[in-house]
């Protein structure tokens, strides 16, 4: 049951479509920033192969210019 | 609460992330998470403006549970670019004072008694309707202040000449910048500055007239400094009667006379004119001249009028008129060299400076405040150094929404949030906007502050809302305005945080709440609106003074005009003001990109800010690709012919010596705020006069010594303060302000500009005599 949270930065002007692609997606939590380009994802998913294909189906978002991971626990 | 294991991990990696965030992104926030979703031990750190002067420097207020700890500069700020000064640094403190109001008040049989705030509003509705039906609309009356919020001061209005329909509503920003408006209004047709700081990054010449920024507008100076030491060539000039810490840091200190500031702002475009250093291009294309009426008074009678009337003249008439004003003549004035003056007039010529002017009190407290404002413009236009980055004549502001509060919403007795009364036109807008009937506006303004003062204490006036000032401590000829304050059949309501002068005769006290802890814009002097969140809770019973507005409104029956809810009123507030300015000239923020970023210029306008105003290369209202003053039916910038007319009152044998008085770094106005705050407490606990050595020896007083100063008004007893910070010249003391314990101004003058109605806090004749 694995917890990560990462710094996650759109591709210009597409603050509002990212916010709206992670909040589709189960298993994630945005909290995005008022004030800059950026917002934090946590994902919190049942097992390992389902983070595995939740962070690739996150990298694959057009909306996403990068993530940097700021925190990650699998032993929960 | 119990915390499992798995919401503690997920805490942690939320908080791993905005840790991260921060560091990268000082001042970050996030949209729905409060301080509560974090440990208790954890810092969020919020944009505000500032709470004190005009500047509107951004901070960063970092909050730990719920009690704000710290404070930075907020380096997202085009302002201050994350540096405070020490009264910004430390701000927070203002909030924790030991004597805040946290509770009503009522005076019951001569004694104030703590009362439920909801029973004290009952109190104030039912005075202020008992007050209309015995008296009329025009005996009840709001004054308040350039330190209220936007919203504090839109639902004034709204309430005052909407619903009651009385034009009672004035603001302390009379006593700061009326003359500044009127200045800008009568050259320009439209009010505040054209141009913005980053004047100060591009300036090559500084003039200062009248004005102690290092101590008033500290982190501007230092913006100034800065470009300074960056550029050898960068000059600052400081025009002043009295020697200051500005002094000390400019190239070249001149010392004028009080009120010959008028003859030395002629004398410099004699000189302009003379020496064919017109610019000739720009004053033909855009620039008109105009003469007004002369020797127009000062306004000390009570029911005082005036009423300008306009001609238009040429320009030969213009330099006709400038014949008087030579610089050895206005020498003889000034006591400034005529050296002196054509070396300033050079300086505001030379094609290749950008000059830039700065001026605040010295220039608006003035009974010819319009005048000089209109004369500083004047060597501006003719040398066209105007709305181009770093040449700017820039009037800036002492308090933190003198602009966006009292210019931009119109808390004055002849202002609309857009337009005057005066104007059918705008009064059918406000009307419309207000869901008001137009009749409910009335035509004719009523009285500016200090006649509606001398309102107050002759009768015509008598019920009086005072928030956010402290008028007892701050109107000139004080001692008047407290007894008139103190009749029989007079009832005061004072919404405050502290206890002050002015809330010791009110009737009913109203605890407010402060700053951070509401929800809130401030517009600054560059056209800044800055939007601040409530960081923190209010103490007690304290109320937003906006919903203390709206609550006795709809106590009084005008619930359909302030229908909004208690979560929402300040955003539904301002989507309503904002209707006001929606054009080109003035279009204001989204609420939205007013929560985002740490200010915005107006006009804004598809997105862009406006940094200068009247020229078509920044400001998208223009109609050309060059200067156009739009704000004049013929888009022509007006120069007036202004002449040299003396003080309203001038030292003479029986009273020798000038009384100007003013501010310090370390206090904030009256200092009900910064003398609950230690450390600038322990720095300047007491005011003192400052004298000049030589008059102090001819006294025979030292160094602390007691002194008293009288006026044709009163006398006061302090202790003397010679070569302190600041020094004023033989013939003149200065006397700071902040310390209701000396209450220096039961000793000014209530003379004013008859234009802009500002009084004149800086000349009047004293007597000094070791007590």
């Amino acid at each position: 049951m694995p917890i990560f949270s990462f710094l996650a930065y759109p591709e210009k002007n597409m603050k509002d479509q990212l916010i709206k692609d992670l909040s589709h997606m189960d298993y994630c939590e945005v909290k995005p920033s008022e004030n800059q380009d950026v917002l934090i994802l946590l994902t919190d998913t049942p097992d390992e192969e389902t983070n595995k294909d939740l962070i690739t189906t996150i990298k694959a978002l057009k909306s996403l210019q990068s993530l940097s991971m700021t925190f990650g626990h699998t032993d929960v | 609460m119990t915390l499992t294991r798995r919401d503690f991990i997920r805490a942690m990696a939320l908080k791993s992330a905005a840790v991260a965030a921060a560091t990268l992104f000082p001042g970050i926030s996030f949209a729905g998470w409060t301080p509560t979703d974090l440990p208790a031990d954890s810092i969020l750190w919020s944009k505000t403006p500032c709470r004190f002067c005009g500047t509107g420097c951004g901070l960063l207020v970092g909050v730990s549970g719920q009690r704000a700890v710290a404070v930075k500069g907020d380096p997202n700020c085009s302002v201050n670019k994350g540096l405070c000064c020490v009264k910004g640094y430390h701000s927070i403190q203002i909030l924790y004072g030991n004597d805040r109001f946290t509770t009503a008040y009522v005076r019951k049989n001569g004694k104030m008694v703590p009362t439920p705030i909801e029973d004290a509003l009952d109190i104030v509705a039912s005075q202020m309707k008992a007050s209309i039906e015995k008296n009329g609309k025009d005996s009840v009356s709001i004054y308040g202040s350039g330190q209220w919020s936007i919203p504090d001061g839109y639902t004034a209005s709204k309430f005052f000449k909407g619903c009651i329909g009385t034009n009672n509503v004035e603001a302390n920003a009379r006593l700061c910048m009326a003359s500044a408006v009127t200045g800008c209004l009568t050259t320009f047709g439209l009010d505040e500055p054209m141009g913005c700081y980053e004047d100060i990054d591009n300036a090559d010449v500084f003039i200062t007239w009248g004005n102690n920024m290092a101590e008033m507008h500290p982190v501007l100076f230092s913006r100034m400094l800065a470009n300074r030491k960056s550029k050898t060539h960068v000059q600052i000039i400081d025009l002043t009667t009295r020697s200051t810490r500005s002094s000390l840091a400019a190239d070249k200190s001149i010392l004028f006379t009080p009120q010959s500031d008028l003859a030395i702002a002629n004398a410099i475009c004699y000189e302009i004119v003379n020496n064919n250093w017109v610019n000739q291009e720009f004053v033909a294309n855009h620039v008109s001249f105009h003469k007004g009426k002369t020797n127009i008074g000062y306004g000390t009678e009570d029911h005082f009028q005036f009423t300008e009337k306009a001609e238009t003249i040429d320009f030969d008439e213009f330099k006709a008129f400038l014949s008087d004003y030579t610089p050895e003549l206005a020498e003889k004035i000034s006591g400034v060299s005529a050296e002196d003056i054509k070396y300033l007039a050079a300086l505001y010529a030379d094609p290749d400076k950008r000059v830039t002017s700065f001026w605040t009190m010295g220039m608006n407290q003035h009974t010819r405040g319009t005048w000089i404002n209109n004369l500083v413009y004047n060597i501006h236009l003719l040398t066209g150094k105007i709305s181009t980055p770093g040449n700017s004549p820039f009037s800036l502001t002492g308090q933190p929404s003198a602009c966006g509060t009292v210019r931009e919403v119109g808390t004055l007795t002849h202002k609309l949030p857009h337009g005057v009364v005066m104007n059918e036109g705008d009064r059918k807008m406000a009307a419309k906007i207000w869901d008001v009937p137009e009749t409910n506006i009335d035509p004719k303004p009523t009285f500016h502050t200090v006649e509606m003062f001398r309102a107050l204490d002759r009768g015509d006036i008598n019920f009086m809302w005072i928030q956010v000032t402290n008028p007892m401590v701050t109107m000139p000829n004080l001692k008047r305005y407290r007894e008139g304050a103190q009749k029989e059949d007079r009832f005061i309501v004072v919404s405050e945080i502290y206890p002050t002068p002015t809330s010791d005769v009110a009737d009913v006290i109203l605890p407010s709440a402060l700053w951070v802890e509401r929800e809130g814009f401030f517009g600054n002097s560059e056209r800044r609106t800055q939007h601040n969140a409530q960081l923190v809770p209010k103490p007690g019973e304290a109320m937003c003074n906006t919903w203390q507005l709206i609550q006795v409104a709809r106590r009084m029956g005008f619930e359909k005009q302030f229908p909004w809810k208690e979560e929402t009123y300040i955003e539904d507030i301002w989507n309503e003001y904002t209707k006001f300015h929606d054009n080109p000239k003035h279009r204001m923020a989204s609420y939205k990109v007013l929560t985002e970023r740490s200010g915005v210029q107006w006009p804004f306008v598809d997105g862009k800010e406006t940094r200068w105003r009247y020229n078509g290369k920044y400001d998208p209202a223009c109609q050309a690709d060059t200067w156009d003053f739009y704000g004049k039916p013929d888009h022509k910038a007006w120069v007036w012919l202004r002449p040299y007319e003396p003080a309203a009152e001038s030292p003479d044998r029986e009273y020798p010596f000038w009384l100007n008085t003013g501010r310090v770094l370390e206090h904030w106005h009256t200092g009900s705020m910064t003398r609950r705050i230690p450390i600038l407490h322990k720095a300047v606990p007491e005011s003192y006069v400052e004298i000049n050595p030589e008059d102090a020896r001819s006294l025979g007083v030292v160094n602390g010594s007691k002194v008293k100063i009288s006026s044709r008004r009163g006398s006061i007893v302090m202790k003397a303060s010679i070569n302190g910070r600041g020094n004023p010249p033989e013939g003149m003391v200065f006397v700071p302000f902040f310390d209701e314990s000396y209450l220096i101004n039961e000793l000014t003058l209530d003379a004013f500009c008859p234009i802009s109605k500002q009084p004149d806090y800086k000349k009047c004749a004293v007597k000094l005599e070791r007590a």
